[in-house]
């Protein structure tokens, strides 16, 4: 793990040409558990791999900021929410199965 | 070991009659399910639970919504009288609506609820609240596909909502065969309350059931509650059992002649009166009469009519010449007028309860208590009268319902079901005879006094009710113009019994006229008699006397010794 998921942060992998579909994702979290800490690794994965230069990663630790659970409708966690581009999107889970991701993305039709 | 009993510590719902049935509310710390179908008012309770502990207990209380959204929920138990906007605004509820939409989640890989756990933690901390209610929290398994996932954070989130030390009230959808669709029962042990909701015959009732309740005796009946503007109410059927004081005060029934067949003094104060007849035979007048007399001793009576408006009450009233409307109007007396299919028993149950408590009465009348019959429900009848006869017994009110026979009913066998519960029943019965119909009133039963067991003639007349003696002849019971006539014959007899008297009495008088005249006339006779006889005797002596003056003289003439003459003389 490259950073620190106890604050929100943003990474910029690359500057990213923000023409068309920057992908602003948000990864609510529980404290630095084992399944957090997989779960981004996990998606920093995927999202070199397919949103390269394109998307920003922000990681909500739930310990820290509880009211935030309230604004995402957050239950489980990790939840990962595609806050852009429209509409929301959430997906549950340490985000292991990368085909549900990029199907919970819209980036692989069914 | 014998111990002092030490109840389990417990969270006053202060919802009407709840407290009664679990023995002071809810397991305090303890998450307690509440299960039934759909529109039972699950939601409802639990609500009120958390409004009533913020209010009344001071305890505030976090309510996490799964199905509405916190603006709606407001809007709805606004209706109700909760303010929840400014509860909120006074940190006493927080309301969270917790989305749970299966369309816009998709699942990839392990995950746990943490994230509700830290919400609702936060929320309950956020307010230091005490009772918590999730409604309802089976809506997260349609959001969340892995069972087995879901079953165990359940398991957790129970176990943890004890460690905080929460009351909580969880809300379960009822299953086909189990208590909730997901089974939360398993999760939920400590306490479990079944709502329901019937509807027979187009009259809906709600029942309520403590099914299980851990560390506690508690009510275990099904018992009917409602909802209405003021929010939840369980009514406990035998909540006050049989232990209330008889009284012994006796009031009167309005008809000077009805105290008199009832030992002299009417009815028992708070006893209760069944007055029961066919159509058209003066119950309501009786019950009018006693309520009059009532609010004549200065006493409150309320009136609940379930046929007939107020105004319709006083206008027939007018007919037999009485007037309640100062009554009214001094507020001694107050009708309530309801059809009974307006609503089921319960709720019927709970406005007379309401009536009773608010306006105080002494003398409740129910007119007519067979309307609430409709097929085939007389159980339920008679349960709803035992409550209200708790009700009466409770509040010291005497009750007086009157109950119709319907034609060719066998009159007894038709009242049996309430019958028993009744302690003085008179009964208003047509009589037919010589052409006409006319009423006749008796006493079926008067618990606790001596009371006649004869028939009296009931009459409605201008000046209210009047009862009669009727004649018993060889034709049956004489009333109506039988009796008239029956009057008139034993009238002219009479009549002709007073003439003989008079005449033997002007008879004798005249012999004993006769008697005397002729007494006089002897006694007249007589004294003539003894005059003459006196006067007889008078000249005798004279004639004596003469003899012996001429003797004496002749004695003198011949120069005789006069001294010694003298003596013969008056010697003779």
């Amino acid at each position: 793990m490259t950073t620190n998921p106890a604050k929100p942060v943003l990474t910029k992998s690359k500057p990213a040409k923000e023409k068309i579909e920057a992908y602003v994702l948000r990864l609510y979290v529980a404290g630095q558990t084992p399944k957090s800490m997989v779960a981004f690794d996990n998606l920093k994965k995927i999202c070199e791999e397919h949103l390269a230069g394109r998307y920003q990663i922000q990681v909500v630790d739930l310990l820290e900021n509880p009211q935030l659970a309230r604004g995402d409708q957050i239950l489980a966690v990790p939840t990962l929410v595609r806050k852009l581009p429209l509409p929301v999107r959430r997906i549950i889970g340490d985000l292991s199965n990368t085909e549900r991701v990029l199907i919970g993305l819209d980036l692989r039709k069914k | 070991m014998p111990k002092a009993r030490k109840q389990l510590s417990k969270s006053p719902t202060g919802i009407q009659g709840l407290d009664e049935i679990t023995g002071g509310g809810l397991p305090k710390g303890r998450p307690t399910l509440i299960c039934g179908s759909a529109g039972c008012g699950k939601t409802l309770l639990a609500m009120e639970f958390l409004v009533r502990g913020a209010t009344q207990f001071n305890e505030p209380g976090v309510f996490m919504a799964f199905e509405e959204t916190a603006q709606d929920l407001t809007k709805n138990v606004a209706s109700l009288g909760f303010d929840l906007k400014d509860l909120v605004a006074r940190k006493k509820i927080v309301l969270d609506f917790v989305n749970v939409d299966p369309s816009e989640i998709e699942e990839s890989g392990e995950y746990d609820l943490e994230g509700l756990f830290i919400r609702l933690g936060h929320a309950i901390d956020s307010i230091g609240a005490k009772r918590v209610v999730l409604d309802t929290i089976e809506a997260i398994f349609s959001g969340f596909p892995n069972r087995h996932i879901m079953r165990a954070e359940l398991r957790r989130l129970f176990r943890w909502l004890k460690d905080k030390g929460v009351t909580a009230i969880i809300t379960g959808e009822r299953g086909e065969s189990t208590l909730t669709r997901q089974g939360l029962e398993e999760y939920v042990s400590d306490c479990v309350i079944v709502l329901d909701h019937r509807v027979n015959d187009q009259i809906s009732s709600r029942r309520l059931r403590v099914v299980k309740y851990r560390g506690s005796t508690h009510g275990t009946n099904e018992y009917p509650f409602l909802i209405d503007e003021d929010g939840f109410s369980v009514l406990p059927v035998t909540s006050l059992g049989l232990q209330q004081i008889a009284s012994t005060v006796r009031i009167p029934t309005g008809v000077p002649r009805l105290d008199a067949m009832l030992g002299g003094e009417g009815y028992y104060k708070s006893s209760s009166v069944l007055v029961s007849g066919t159509a058209g035979t003066g119950k309501t007048s009786l019950a009018v009469l006693f309520a009059v007399a009532a609010c004549q001793r200065g006493e409150r009576a309320l009136y609940f009519s379930f046929e007939e408006s107020p105004s319709q009450i006083m206008r027939n009233m007018h007919s037999i010449g009485i007037d309640l409307e100062p009554w009214v109007q001094k507020g001694l007396l107050q009708f309530q007028a309801n059809r009974p299919t307006f609503a089921g028993l319960e709720m019927h149950v709970m406005t007379i309860s309401k009536a009773v408590n608010s306006f105080k009465p002494q003398v409740v009348i129910f007119d007519p208590l067979t309307s609430f019959i409709i097929g085939g429900n007389e159980n339920e009848v008679k349960m709803m009268v035992m409550r209200i006869l708790d009700l009466m017994k409770i509040n010291k009110c005497t009750a007086l319902f009157t109950s119709l026979i319907l034609n060719g009913q066998p009159t007894e066998d038709s009242q049996v079901h309430i019958a028993s519960l009744i302690d003085t029943w008179l009964l208003l019965d047509d009589i037919e005879f010589g052409g006409e119909r006319n009423r006749g009133i008796y006493i079926l039963k008067s618990r606790g006094m001596a009371h006649t067991n004869q028939i009296r003639e009931f009459l409605l007349t201008d000046n209210g009710v009047e009862l009669r003696d009727v004649y018993v002849g060889p034709n049956g019971v004489l009333t109506g113009s039988a009796r008239l006539v029956q009057e008139a014959q034993e009238k002219a007899v009479q009549t002709l019994r007073e003439q003989e008297v008079e005449n033997r009495e002007l008879e004798l008088e005249r012999k004993r006229n006769v008697l005397e005249a002729q007494i006089a006339a002897l006694r007249a006779e007589f004294a003539v008699e003894e005059i003459a006889s006196m006067k007889i005797i008078g000249q005798e002596q004279a004639q004596e006397a003469q003899l012996a003056q001429e003797r004496t003289d002749m004695g003198l003439s011949r120069k005789a010794d006069v001294k010694s003459n003298k003596q013969k003389g008056d010697s003779k």
